[in-house]
């Protein structure tokens, strides 16, 4: 297993793409966690359902998971359909026949990329957010027990983004149909989904389930629920991604790699 | 310890309507380099695949050595391999990709370069593989198969994209590793390609075997044919059946295969026949390959005399399969 984990984080460390992403995902974040504190900052004083204090900062910065998710869960993805598109699957499969051991290994090969687009993240939120959320609002609560603990879990939350990007990109392991169901999925159909479901009672827990409202609530802190109340403890939104992960990865295992390669 | 055998017993591979490969067996044995042949779409990939654990037989089984591929504590280890669509990440360099594929077959990056050396890309070593030629890649690919140093070798087409230098370079290698004892089983679609290199040939066609024997055998059946002009040509076609020699009508005789001109002048001198022409004719080692692999396959020419002593220990099946 060692071996694997080895080949697989040099698979990952010998292209260029991952890091292509990290600094995108560095840039948008950035832009994104101003756009957010800005308007907090700036919204007017009797603004009603406008987060202040403590839970304005904790909002601001958790768009590195609402917002930023979409980048590990593609460098993931890629980790697993680049080796069909390339078809160096061939060679990978040659060298680990188990097919398990070669998925678990690639799975747990992109957490340390994971870890670091975290920190990228983390710091990309603080430099956008922090400076406008201290010059105009009512601080940046750098020292806030909760926000750091909310920023810390937001790098544990990209890290998993990633592993379940690796089960998703095994599922579909076609790399286009994989990005774009990937863009279509966290662009639009989730956020639309998770407004939606708020608005029924009925189903409004629901959306607790989806993996980016759950990944909100292992962060506690939520765009989309911005008072923080509805969203799952903590434990247990922790439980949902990693099911999120096993999940794809178990059905990648069924379908993508019990298939002949070749 | 002697490099493993590979066995393939009975596989056969069905890909919906099609059967690529049917029934198909045959062994490789060590210290020899064996051609694994027949046209394009013979089923050649296929079965290498099934061979290494990447595509489940529909029936019948393969090993190697005692066991099958995949239940080898490291295969990386045992059976170096190069398929035909050998295929590079674009954006890794030569040596990155090499580097990759190090930690499971257990060995070092100095090992990496070396390898590389060895193939003659070292002067490629940090250059992306996207940049890389045809013939390049096939070096890499070679790389990667020598990158543990295995007992075993299979190689998929290895010469296609290579320039002549590139091909006589893989011929001198094949050599080398059969000399070295090592087990070698390289494909192609053109017996000329590795004619000079093989020791065992395992002919296929439509996923069926049609010849496996020694290279030495296969020359001997495309031994020379002769053409034979008697007056009489009733008692010519008398003659031959008498000596079981195969004949094809033409012009005003016959073509007697695998006789040669002084077997059948001495035949027909000792029955009195009067002969007007005599006159050999060389069937070429590709003609008969041809023959073997066609669509619907003809017996070989010299199905009547065997060789006496069966040629030195080729692969198991030694006849033709003429169905
Ligand atoms: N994955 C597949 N699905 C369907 N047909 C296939 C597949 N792989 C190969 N074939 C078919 O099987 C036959 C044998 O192919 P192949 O083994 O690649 O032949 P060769 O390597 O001898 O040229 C061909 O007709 C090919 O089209
Ligand atoms: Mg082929």
């Amino acid at each position: 297993m060692r071996s694997a984990l080895l080949a697989e984080y040099r698979k990952l460390v010998t292209t260029r793409i991952w890091w292509v992403l990290l600094i995108a995902m560095a840039g948008y974040l950035v832009f994104i966690a101003a756009a957010i504190a800005a308007s907090f900052a700036f919204a007017p004083a009797d603004g009603g359902s406008v987060p202040v204090g403590e839970e304005a900062a904790r909002t601001t910065y958790s768009v590195i998971n609402s917002i930023g998710y979409v980048f590990p869960l593609v460098i993931g993805s890629l980790a697993m359909t680049t080796e069909f598109r390339h078809k160096t699957i061939t060679q990978s499969l040659l060298v680990e026949p188990d097919r398990t051991r070669f998925l678990v290994a690639k799975v747990l090969s992109v957490v340390p990329v994971g870890l670091l687009a975290g920190v990228v993240g983390v710091l990309a939120v603080l430099l956008g957010g922090a400076p406008l959320l201290a010059l105009q609002g009512d601080g940046a609560y750098l020292a806030d027990r909760d926000v750091v603990m909310s920023l810390l879990l937001g790098v544990v939350a990209i890290a998993l983004w990633a592993m379940i990007g690796v089960g998703f990109g095994t599922l579909v392991p076609n790399q286009v149909a994989a990005i774009v169901v990937i863009l279509a999925f966290t662009q639009f159909v989730e956020p639309v989904a998770r407004l939606a479901l708020s608005q029924v009672d009925a189903l409004s827990d629901l959306a607790n389930f989806l993996p980016g409202g759950a990944a909100d609530a292992l962060l506690g802190a939520s765009l989309f629920a911005a008072d923080g109340g509805d969203l799952l403890p903590r434990w247990a939104a922790a439980l949902v991604l990693i099911g999120y992960a096993i999940g794809f990865a178990a059905l990648g295992r069924l379908t993508t790699l019990r298939r002949d390669i070749g | 310890m002697t490099p493993p055998s590979l066995v393939v017993d009975g596989l056969t591979k069905q890909f919906g309507p099609l059967r690529a490969v049917d029934d198909l067996s045959f062994q490789v044995r060590p210290g020899a380099v064996t051609g694994f042949l027949g046209p394009n779409g013979a089923g050649k990939t296929t079965t290498l695949r099934m061979l290494l654990g990447l595509t489940r037989p529909t029936a019948g089984r393969t090993l190697v050595g005692d066991r099958p591929y995949v239940d080898h504590p490291s295969p990386g280890r045992v059976v170096g391999a190069a398929l035909e669509a050998s295929s590079f990440h674009p954006g890794r360099t030569g040596l990155g990709h090499l580097e990759v594929f190090a930690p499971q077959v257990g060995v070092s990056r100095a090992r990496c370069r070396a390898v590389l050396e060895a193939v003659g890309l070292d002067h490629a070593a940090r250059q992306r593989v996207g940049g890389y030629s045809m013939g390049m890649r096939q070096r890499l690919g070679l790389a990667t198969a020598l990158l543990a140093d295995p007992p075993v070798i299979v190689l998929d087409e290895p010469t296609n994209g290579l320039d002549p230098e590139g091909i006589k370079w893989i011929r001198g290698l094949l050599r080398q590793f059969a000399a070295e004892g090592r087990t070698v089983l390289v494909s192609s679609h053109l017996l000329r390609e590795v004619e000079a290199s093989v020791d065992d040939v395992v002919i296929i066609a439509q996923g069926r075997l049609r010849h496996a024997s020694s290279l030495t055998a296969l020359r001997e059946q495309a031994s020379p044919a002769t053409y034979v002009v008697a007056p009489d040509a009733a008692a010519l076609a008398d003659l031959a059946r008498s000596h079981g020699w195969r004949t094809v009508p033409e012009r005003d005789g016959l073509v007697v295969d695998g006789a040669t001109a002084p077997e059948i002048g001495a035949a027909a001198y000792r029955s009195g026949l009067e002969l007007h022409e005599l006159t050999r004719r060389d069937v070429d080692i590709e003609e008969l390959f041809f023959r073997l692999t066609r669509a619907t396959p003809v017996p070989p020419p010299a199905a009547s005399p065997p060789p006496a002593t069966p040629p030195s220990p080729g692969p198991a099946p030694l006849k033709g399969d003429d169905r």
